[in-house]
């Protein structure tokens, strides 16, 4: 059974705005998925569909072979956890314990079960020292593995990040992309981080004005210059993907 | 404090010793207490002119012609509001602000008001780095009002800050809703007291009450 499957979705934003014209994506259990593509390709709008923030005019969306809809909605944002771009909108509870805990208090746990999550989860990203601090006294790379923490208590299956590389410092940058590898998760990452899109993910998804542009094992979409340059897509100057380990 | 009549004089003078008490008590410097106080500057002026703009019996005082009435009122408010100020300054300077936030929700405060007050809480640097960065840009761009009349950027950029907080506040509550957010906010940690947590902290508290009782008598 696949982990997600998207198929034939559209959507318009109230205002007319059409942000998805049919699209149709498919990740496997286990798999690292990079979503790349411009600004106002539809990437954010299409995180949002995933665990039913926004609703499709049309198509549908299954998770680990649930449809999304109304009744399981739940159960859909237990499984699919989002990570915002900015940690200052996914932090808003008063201590980083709190924080950790809001996910998992709201599917009903409680007690000793609920303080194994949030220790579980501060553990996988290496911030349980910090647990009783308040998030705007933690730097903005602990801030963003707090983030992390906060929807992996929720045992989800799949995790969507939004830019999770996006205003870290390089060191930040490679602590977070190890503790992203040690993670036994499906992942769905929009980036414009090409060498980390690379590093983490074996397969990448182009998206361009609502739809699916490319689909492929990540190095042979970087390397493929129409593609690359007929999607607003660049690689860093003096970046080389043939020339990764 | 506040249901105190305002003529027992003798009343203020031990709260206000109970609080100096209660500062020395918890190692807080007095000089520190006594500074945070100016916060209550802007409500004075209008004290300052209560006895001037009050009707009623007229007094004279060193050639001045003052209402009683407004005398009176202007000592009430000024002793109590500062008192009071002085009270919540220990609370803040003595106790995290996590540890209010638990405490209200010990005392059974709605959790709608503690979420509200821990959202203020934690939004509050935000909103005051995000208005530091514009008043940056502002400066970075000449902008140095000297005068009343070149303030206009000041309120395009309040207006601007508003509608950032907005915006925040929607993706906030997008993120809320992601994480399973259905309308009530789960409970903050649970934090025990103890009978002896519980008679320490309305000591104070019921001394003040015996005071009240006392001055009404």
């Amino acid at each position: 059974m696949n982990a997600l499957e998207v198929s034939g979705l559209a959507f318009a934003y109230p205002d007319g705005l059409q942000a998805l014209f049919g699209v149709d994506l498919t990740v496997a259990r286990g798999e690292r998925v990079a979503l790349l593509g411009p600004n106002g390709a539809g990437k954010t709008t299409l995180v949002l569909h995933l665990n039913g923030v926004l609703t499709a005019g049309a198509g549908s969306v299954h998770v680990g072979g649930l449809e999304l809809n109304k009744a399981n909605l739940k159960e859909i944002r237990r499984r699919v956890a989002i990570v915002f771009q900015d940690p200052d909108d996914q932090l808003f509870m008063p201590s980083v314990r709190e924080d950790v805990a809001f996910g998992p208090a709201n599917l009903g746990i409680r007690g000793a079960e609920l303080d194994a999550r949030i220790h579980g989860a501060l553990a996988a990203v290496g911030m349980t020292d910090h647990v009783h601090r308040p998030p705007h006294h933690l730097s903005y790379g602990q801030r963003r593995r707090v983030a992390v923490a906060t929807v992996l208590a929720m045992q989800p299956e799949i995790l969507v990040l939004d830019e999770p590389s996006s205003n870290l410092d390089p060191a930040a940058k490679r602590e977070l992309a190890g503790i992203l590898k040690g993670l036994d998760l499906t992942m769905l990452m929009v980036t414009h981080d090409m060498p980390y899109a690379l590093e983490l993910c074996d397969r990448a998804v182009v998206m361009n004005e609502g739809t699916i542009a490319g689909d492929g094992p990540t190095p042979e979409i970087l390397a493929d210059e129409p593609l690359m340059r007929a999607n607003r897509l660049e690689l860093p100057y003096g970046f080389d993907p043939s020339f990764s380990p | 404090m506040v249901a105190t009549p305002r003529e027992a004089f003798w009343a203020y003078g031990v709260y206000a010793g109970l609080i100096v008490s209660l500062t020395l008590n918890a190692r807080v410097p007095l000089r520190s207490l006594i500074r945070r106080l100016a916060i209550e500057t802007p409500f004075l002026i209008f004290v300052v002119a209560l006895p001037f703009l009050a009707r009623g019996e007229r007094i004279d005082v060193v050639g001045l012609s003052l209402s009683v009435e407004g005398l009176w009122g202007a000592w009430n408010i000024l002793v109590k509001a500062t008192l009071g100020a002085a009270t919540v300054m220990l609370l803040a300077s003595t106790t995290p602000i996590t540890s209010i936030l638990y405490g209200l929700q010990k005392l059974r405060v709605p959790s709608v008001i503690v979420a509200i007050a821990g959202f203020m809480i934690r939004y509050a640097d935000v909103i005051a780095s995000e208005m530091r960065r514009m008043k940056v840009g502002r400066q970075s761009r000449g902008y140095e009002p000297r005068v009343l009349w070149q303030v206009r950027a000041l309120a395009s950029s309040a207006g601007t800050l508003f509608i950032r907080s907005y915006e925040r506040g929607e993706r906030v509550h997008l993120a809320m809703m992601s994480r399973g957010y259905s309308g009530t906010m789960p409970e903050l940690a649970a934090v025990e007291a103890s009978p002896t947590d519980w008679l320490r902290a309305f000591l104070v508290p019921a001394v003040a009450a015996v005071i009240c009782v006392l001055a009404w008598l």
